[in-house]
């Protein structure tokens, strides 16, 4: 029973330590070494034979350099910076297009929901690189887009979106559009509508029956939908590169080529340290709205 | 309210010294973290009991029957089962099986194969399996669902599923949580004499716990009334209406005017309480010694008390009330009356027809009741 | 009976408007004769023709199927454990970084993950190829597996498996002849969910992939980074179709099987 109840535990526990916890053990310590021309192409490295000097050697070798880099270089707090507004604002409109589908879904006739939620759900199984490429071929200047707007008169000139922020947002919405409609519906198919009617009972409008009790109940549902679009969004890699310009900055993609072509491993893994430093504070957020929500339905 | 006779001769192992009773708590306490919710507990159940656990939830009625099953370990003290203590034997090593409060039917298994799951189980040959299974749907009267899923039957043979499932492996004690708490009142009712009957039928002993102490009264031999994890009394449901053993078991069981006043002794069992200015004092008797002048609580049924228009001759206790409120309840009416700054109740059976019931509001009545009809508490 | 509102409606009907129209366009151009893929030149089906005659993405999809197979059977076994330990273990030492590291892999941005399991490989000297790729997929898709999961168990009544303990079974004969049964569909849509997952990962895949093993997607990004390519827009419809056809058949199944339970239940009731 105690053997079992080890193994149980154990197994997955190990799994986790050695390949979650450890690995992101070894970044960190990364991130305070150095540049150099060699394989493993960072210095210090530990080296066990040494014992105990050896420790206090490596030790002496971790500074703090690539983090007081990334302060000093423009290209990495532009990066954040611009990372964090692409998200932010990538965010708000998710929610602006969500909002609407969701509740238009809990408000849909009982024998239509499951096909509703069956639609919401197709593009959340099929590929995210497929979807993401999937606007190229729209947004490109002789893309689909281009030619129905030229073809209709409203332009002249093809519209340059492909390689802008612009297609980033879209990318976004586009993508990220199920993890927002999702818990929002999740919360306004369990609102009773014996409480809209009794607000109208007690002399609300629909409109303002709407804005005091639905936005209201609906809150956790759209704390837990922002959320799920702005943590990924922030980290985002695939979208940037695909859709974004040149001119483009978001971490995921910083991370990437300074990982693959400047191969400056110590910067790479300082980058990610301050990114995950900085996706701490939404996620504890998101950990306590989640929370707070199942102790509301018990 | 009080048992049918079941056999001629009275079934009564706790008053024979020389029976030895099936389950013994020896001084048990079940703690968890700083709750306590069983405190040093001593409880014998004699063989073929139909044993009821009555109390409000958080009672620790619950966690005794836990105890039983083995899904809890006490803390402190031992349990024995046929003199084995069976503190530390697993649940699936004891041969006491339980009725889930939610029936607990396996939803993946049909009734047949919910009925064998216990005996497969077992080391019981294949066909008398089959003979078992049988024998027990012909028992709960379920023999033409037995191919159903536990979702395609109603609730009140879902409850009968559960009651063959776990008498199927023939246990010495099995343990009923709540039985009957998820049928509506009819079906209880049918259900409460079915239980008896089975249990009956099989020998089997039977410890229920229950919050419904009409349902505690109707099925069990003996009742437990428990609070904060104490045992208040355990006794037939006759000696628990008749004779409560202290005000919180008055108080539980049945509607009971409670009358607090000093009593003094005026020769044999019987006393005098002096409970209001300008008010008789109450005659009454108390087989148990009072201290002089003690103060005690008199506790009444309102059946037991009478009311009428004139002042009655015979009645060794009599007041003088108004009515305050009558609660016409169909075959009784219960008239709540004002004496002494009090309100007391009294129930009458309404033999005439509503036309010739003769009291109404703002009535100033007589109430009276004998010397033996109340009981006399110290706590 | 609650209908359409003019206002829902028109919102619904926009909103998957623009969840398909760039699916159905995928769609259509896949069957463009035009190499342009922009010019519309006649329906023709011989991209998928040539995509079955390219050895390099039939290498990288059969890579792709083998990792999401393993990865996936692997982090079902993992997550279900995980999800049992969770829900039903009670406390034991490190429970708290044992959550943490469960749920943590969920928000943590793909880059990172990727980034720091590679450096993990280079450290313990471990070549990159289709053990890496498992191991790394296995990792975060075991964290999803036992999300699912126990979210069934924690709505699992447990009385279940004490009346299994009661009527004779020992704690593991309780988990695979009741538990096991009961939680099945939660865990093979945990299944279902790694193997997508891993399918579908192109970042911690390349960081984790070495140069025989290259995946699916590694092939297209790569690929689609030169622009939009008419042999793509024909693999991107099989996924789609095979997507869609599992994902309405599905629900189509479910849907029949909540029909025919609630019918049962009323005539049960009845």
């Amino acid at each position: 029973m105690n053997f079992r109840r080890l193994f149980l535990i154990g197994l997955p526990y190990l799994w986790l330590l050695a390949l979650f916890l450890i690995p992101f053990g070894i970044v960190l310590k990364i991130s305070l070494s150095d540049i150099a021309l060699a394989i493993p192409p960072y210095t210090p490295t530990l080296d066990f034979s040494e014992g105990l000097a050896g420790l206090g050697r490596f030790l002496a070798a971790l500074d703090f350099e690539n983090f007081t880099w990334l302060t000093q270089d423009e290209l990495y707090w532009r990066a954040y910076l611009s990372s964090l507004q692409i998200a932010v604002v990538a965010t708000l409109i998710t929610l602006a297009v969500g909002f609407p589908i969701a509740y238009g879904m809990a408000r849909a006739p009982d024998e239509w929901r499951p096909t509703l939620m069956m639609l919401v759900i197709l593009p959340f199984w099929t590929s995210f690189l497929i979807r993401v490429y999937s606007w190229m071929g729209i947004l490109g200047r002789e893309g689909v887009l281009n030619q129905v707007l030229m073809w209709s008169g409203i332009i002249s000139e093809p519209l340059t979106i492909l390689n802008t922020n612009t297609a980033v947002y879209i990318g976004i919405v586009y993508t990220y559009l199920p993890f927002m409609i999702l818990p929002i519906y999740a919360t306004l198919d369990k609102l009773d509508v014996s409480l809209l009617e009794a607000a109208e009972d007690l002399g609300c409008t629909r409109t303002s029956a709407f804005w005091l009790v639905t936005l209201p109940l609906a809150r956790p549902g759209i704390i837990a939908g922002c959320f799920l679009v702005f943590i990924p969004t922030l980290g985002e890699f695939v979208i940037p590169s695909l859709l974004g310009g040149s001119d483009t900055l978001m971490i995921g993609k910083v991370l990437w080529e300074e990982f693959s072509a400047n191969r400056d491993w110590p910067v790479a893994s300082a980058v990610a340290v301050v990114l995950l430093l900085i996706l701490i504070i939404p996620i504890v957020l998101f950990q306590r709205n989640q929370q707070r929500q199942a102790e509301a339905e018990q | 309210m009080a048992t049918p006779a079941k056999t001629p001769t009275v079934f009564a192992p706790w008053e024979d010294a020389a029976e030895t009773p099936l389950i013994r708590f020896r001084n048990v306490t079940k703690r968890f973290g700083e709750f306590t919710a069983i405190d040093a507990l001593d409880l014998d159940i004699y063989e073929k009991e139909f044993f009821a656990l009555l109390g409000p939830s958080g009672c620790g009625k619950t966690t005794l029957m836990r105890m039983l099953a083995g899904f809890e370990t006490p803390t402190e003290g031992e349990i024995t089962l046929a003199g084995k203590n069976i503190v530390s034997v697993p649940p699936n090593k004891r041969p006491v099986n339980m009725m889930f409060q939610s029936y607990a039917l396996f939803p993946h298994l049909s009734v047949w194969d919910n009925i064998a799951f216990g005996l497969r189980r077992s080391d019981m040959p294949k066909d008398e399996i089959g003979q078992r299974v049988e024998e027990m749907l012909r028992l709960t009267r379920l023999e033409k669902f037995a191919r159903r899923k536990p979702h395609q039957i109603s609730g009140g043979q879902r409850q009968r599923v559960a009651l063959a499932r776990s008498l199927a492996k023939a246990p010495k004690l099995l343990l009923l949580d709540e039985p009957l708490g998820a049928l509506d009142k009819k079906l209880r009712h049918e259900t409460q004499f079915e239980l008896m009957d089975i249990q009956e039928k099989t020998g089997t002993t039977f410890v229920i716990v229950t919050h419904d102490q009409e349902e505690a009264m109707t099925v069990a031999s003996r009742v437990a009334v428990m609070d904060h994890g104490k045992l208040m009394q355990v006794a037939t449901p006759a000696r628990i209406y008749e004779n409560p053993a202290n005000v919180y078991v008055a108080d539980f069981i049945g509607e009971v005017n409670i009358i607090e006043g000093n009593a003094t002794a005026t020769g044999g069992e019987c006393y005098d309480i002096a409970w209001a200015e300008s008010q008789p004092v109450i005659h009454a008797q108390s087989s148990e010694p009072l201290a002089a002048d003690a103060r005690v609580s008199f506790a009444i049924r309102p059946e037991k008390i009478n009311v009428t228009a004139e002042e009655p001759t015979d009645r060794p206790n009599k007041m003088r009330g108004r009515i305050h409120d009558i609660a016409y309840l169909g075959n009784i009416s219960t008239y709540h009356v004002e004496v002494g700054g009090q309100i007391i109740k009294a129930q009458m059976t309404n033999s005439r027809r509503l036309a010739r019931r003769s009291f109404t509001w703002e009535d100033e009545v007589w109430l009276s009741f004998t010397d033996t009809a109340g009981v006399v508490l110290t706590s | 009976m609650r209908r359409f509102s003019w206002f829902n409606a028109t919102s619904l009907t926009l909103g998957f408007a623009f969840l398909y129209f760039p699916m159905v366009i995928l769609v259509i151009y896949s069957f463009n004769e035009s190499k342009l893929v922009t010019v519309w030149a006649g329906f023709s089906t011989k991209w998928y023709g040539e995509l079955l005659q390219n050895e390099a993405f039939l290498d990288a999809a059969w890579v792709t199927v083998r990792v999401a197979v393993m990865s996936s059977t692997i982090a079902t076994l993992l997550g279900t454990m995980a999800a049992y330990t969770l829900v039903r273990a009670g406390r034991f030492p490190g429970r708290t970084l044992f959550s943490g590291m469960i749920y943590a892999p969920l928000v943590m941005p793909e880059v990172i993950t990727g980034l720091s399991l590679l450096l993990l490989f280079i450290a313990i000297g471990l070549d990159r190829g289709v053990t890496t790729i498992v191991l790394a997929h296995t990792t975060f898709s075991m964290c999803y597996v036992s999300v699912v999961v126990s979210s069934r168990l924690m709505s699992f009544d447990r009385s279940l498996e004490e009346a299994a303990l009661d009527l004779g079974c020992t704690p593991w004969d309780a988990f695979r002849s009741v538990t096991l049964p009961i939680i099945a569909p939660a865990v093979i849509s945990g299944w279902l969910l790694a193997f997508t997952l891993s399918l579908d990962d192109l970042v911690i895949a390349s960081f984790t992939s070495g140069p025989s093993s290259t995946t699916l997607p590694i092939k297209i990004f790569s690929a689609v980074r030169l622009g939009v390519s008419p042999e793509i827009n024909a693999l991107s419809t099989i996924m789609i179709g095979i997507v869609a056809v599992g994902v309405i058949s599905a629900s189509l199944i479910s849907k029949r099987a909540a029909i025919q339970r609630e019918r049962e239940e009323r005539q049960a009731a009845g």
